[in-house]
């Protein structure tokens, strides 16, 4: 986080993730919450309960659906009529809403969402990873991984900006690691009511449905129209690419703080190694890297925030210089082998005259401790593939060899 | 009197969806929102970029128009803009019986202020007359065809009143194309009732059931006059009104008009199986004092 002088420390309060999420949510204004409970995601929604019970939002009405599929479903109605409209979810919550997430994204409803992003059923595990939002790619969601609490937090602000803007109009989601970052307590500045009022408009839909003017959504589209549905939903995307840095950049004009805008970069500059990653993992990395710094290793950092739309230019620019880049993936597509930032990071550079060899890594599965000395032999690693080439594409990380 | 739901649609001749959907704008007047499933009514009212609807609409998917609805209603509530806007959602059996029960459970629990309209043709008529928990007994359907073996479907119709009156719904109607006041009445009222209200109608679809495009009319009322389709309200649980039939038409009157039936009166046996729908409709005549 790059912040306008020191962060106002008077201003910081000790409070869990979720807590600063559910307060970043109140001071957006929603009209509408929906949710159904899921762990890791409950303490957001038992704090926006709180909040509603308490009259802390007003203009605001609380929806206790019966599952996950309804949660998005009733958005779906209340974004129709011009609402701001939050959810929050994880794992098989949101791959219950698959359905409804293309729904809403063809239907250009602004809605913003935090996953708490926890891995999927079987075996049952209510620990972290990312292959939950990573199953969703391609729904025409707006993704975002955040670093840390205040990440998570100011995010969501920034994401409501983004979803709403005319030129965008796309769904977001916030995605926060599970309990690394739902559960932690940190200190945070929670957001100040005048500044986000400054910050993010009154949401002013395009079209709603209003019976003094009716008109039809979600009509049917034959092959002669619907191409050009889709055409429009990647248009979008596209527009969401600057969207998403000027949400950034007027987010830290305004409040002081900075995480990057598509991407962040950490020593890049002079790196010979840099390594990718996305969420609350990029702490750990940071903390490696300027270990081996000292020791005199060349590595960076490059932070990928928003995943969709896929950054493919920043990530060019950023890691044109480097002689490896290894890409870390809480995720796997399976019969793959590849994690989707690995993937698409090689797919990025493939028609370009940057040859730099890239590495994967899958990792944290099912909330598996991701260690700083884990980090460190990634790092060897790629400093043997800096001399003698890739011997091995794309692995599995800290595999129990007694348990197979 | 201003049409909120206008021709040029591609429904066919006869079609009860149409019919329906009319005789519930008229109860519901211009100042509603209406949601759709998936479903003919959807697909044959807004082929892109044309529409039938001249109030505002929207589908969303096959399983979630109660939660839509409940949406619409939340924000509205939110916004202060609800009024006396109604909010209207209308699918139909697959919709409402099937894959959208869960969503219609959790709407009706949670007491949101909107009317739930069922057009009850007894199948999945948008796939081609494929089975649902609507399709009555021993109909024949695409996946419950009569056969060497079988009379097609082997179960009753699933009592969806019951289970909205289960829910604690201040209003519950069963309607019928062949009584369009009745039905414009019912939800009118239904509408105008504070909470979440249910109204089915019975719905005589000409393809899947296989009639005439003339009949749609006759048969619905074919269907009451047996016994087999009762008219009612419900009022917090309770009957209040029902719709006396005189003297009841025997069902084979019914049966005979509709393909989906013409197995029993060919197939060995089937003087049983018709038998069996007689006591059905006895069973409604006694139980709903018809």
């Amino acid at each position: 986080m790059t912040t306008k002088g020191k962060l106002e420390m008077e201003k910081m309060v000790v409070v869990e993730g979720s807590y600063a999420v559910a307060h970043a949510v109140k001071i957006c204004r929603p009209n509408v919450i929906s949710a159904y409970p899921i762990t890791p995601q409950t303490h957001i929604v038992e704090g926006l309960s709180q909040f509603i019970a308490d009259g802390e939002i007003s203009n605001c009405e609380y929806i206790n659906v019966e599952s996950e599929f309804s949660a998005l479903s009733a958005l779906v109605g209340s974004s129709a009529v011009g609402a701001r409209c939050y959810s929050a979810t994880t794992s098989q919550g949101l791959e219950l809403m698959h359905e409804v997430l293309f729904n809403v994204s063809g239907m250009r409803l602004p809605i913003v969402m935090t996953v708490v992003n926890r891995a999927v059923s079987a075996p049952i595990n209510i620990w972290n990873d990312h292959q939950d939002a990573i199953s969703q790619r391609d729904t025409g969601w707006i993704q975002l991984y955040a670093e840390d609490l205040q990440e998570a937090a100011d995010m969501t602000a920034q994401a409501f900006k983004i979803a709403e803007d005319k030129e965008v109009l796309m769904p977001a989601m916030v995605c926060m690691d599970g309990f690394i970052l739902s559960h932690v307590y940190e200190p945070v500045v929670l957001l100040e009511q005048e500044l986000t009022d400054e910050y993010l408009p009154t949401y002013e839909p395009l079209n709603t449905l209003d019976p003094k003017k009716p008109l039809s959504f979600g009509a049917l589209a034959d092959p002669n129209y619907y191409t050009e549905f889709r055409y429009l939903q990647q248009k979008a995307m596209e527009n969401s690419l600057k969207k998403i840095e000027d949400a950034a950049n007027e987010f830290y004009d305004v409040f002081g703080r900075y995480y990057g805008g598509l991407i962040d970069e950490y020593q890049t500059e002079d790196a010979d190694i840099i390594l990718m990653a996305m969420g609350s993992i990029v702490g750990t990395i940071k903390d490696t890297i300027d270990n081996l710094r000292q020791k005199g290793v060349k590595v960076g950092l490059l932070k990928v925030r928003a995943f969709r739309p896929f950054p493919a230019e920043a990530i060019r620019k950023a890691i044109k210089d480097a002689k490896v880049v290894v890409v870390l993936d809480k995720n796997i597509s399976l019969g793959l082998n590849e994690g989707a930032l690995f993937t698409e990071t090689k797919s990025c550079l493939y028609n370009t005259k940057n040859r730099v060899p890239v590495v994967g890594y899958m990792i944290g599965h099912g909330g598996r401790d991701i260690r700083m000395n884990t980090i460190e032999n990634i790092i060897s690693e790629a400093q043997e593939v800096m001399k003698t080439g890739i011997k091995l594409e794309s692995q599995f990380t800290d595999v129990r060899e007694e348990l197979l | 009197m201003k049409h909120l739901f206008v021709s040029g649609h591609r429904g066919c001749a006869g079609c009860c969806d149409a019919m329906a959907t009319k005789f519930t704008l008229m109860g519901a007047g211009e100042d509603c929102i209406v949601v759709s499933p998936t479903g003919c009514l959807e697909v044959m009212t807004t082929p892109f970029p044309e529409t039938s609807w001249n109030v505002p609409w929207i589908h969303s998917l096959f399983e979630n128009a109660a939660a839509v609805a409940s949406g619409i209603e939340a924000a509205l509530k939110a916004m202060g803009k609800k009024g006396n806007t109604r909010v209207v959602a209308i699918g139909g059996d697959g919709a409402t019986m099937d894959i959208g029960l869960q969503a219609i459970s959790g709407a009706f629990e949670r007491g949101h202020d909107f009317t739930y309209v069922c057009i009850d043709n007894e199948a999945y008529m948008n796939t081609g007359v494929q089975r649902s928990s609507g399709t009555p007994f021993n109909a024949s359907t695409t996946t419950s065809p009569a056969g060497k073996v079988s009379f097609g479907n082997q179960r009753p119709k699933k009592n969806m009143p019951a289970i909205i009156a289960a829910h604690g719904s201040p209003y519950v109607a069963t309607t019928s194309l062949a009584y369009g006041k009745d039905m414009i009445a019912k939800v009118k009222k239904a509408t105008e009732t504070p909470g979440p209200t249910y109204i089915h109608c019975h719905a005589p679809c000409t393809t899947g059931w296989g009639f005439d495009t003339s009949k749609t009319v006759e048969i619905a009322r074919m269907a009451v006059k047996t016994g087999l389709w009762p008219l009612f309200e419900m009022e917090e649980g309770e009957i209040t009104k029902v719709r006396k039939i005189g003297t009841p038409s025997p069902v084979e009157d019914y049966l005979k008009m509709q393909s989906r039936f013409k197995h029993l009166f060919s197939k060995e046996g089937g003087a049983e199986e018709i038998a069996k729908i007689q006591a059905i409709a006895d069973k409604n005549i006694d139980h709903y004092g018809l």
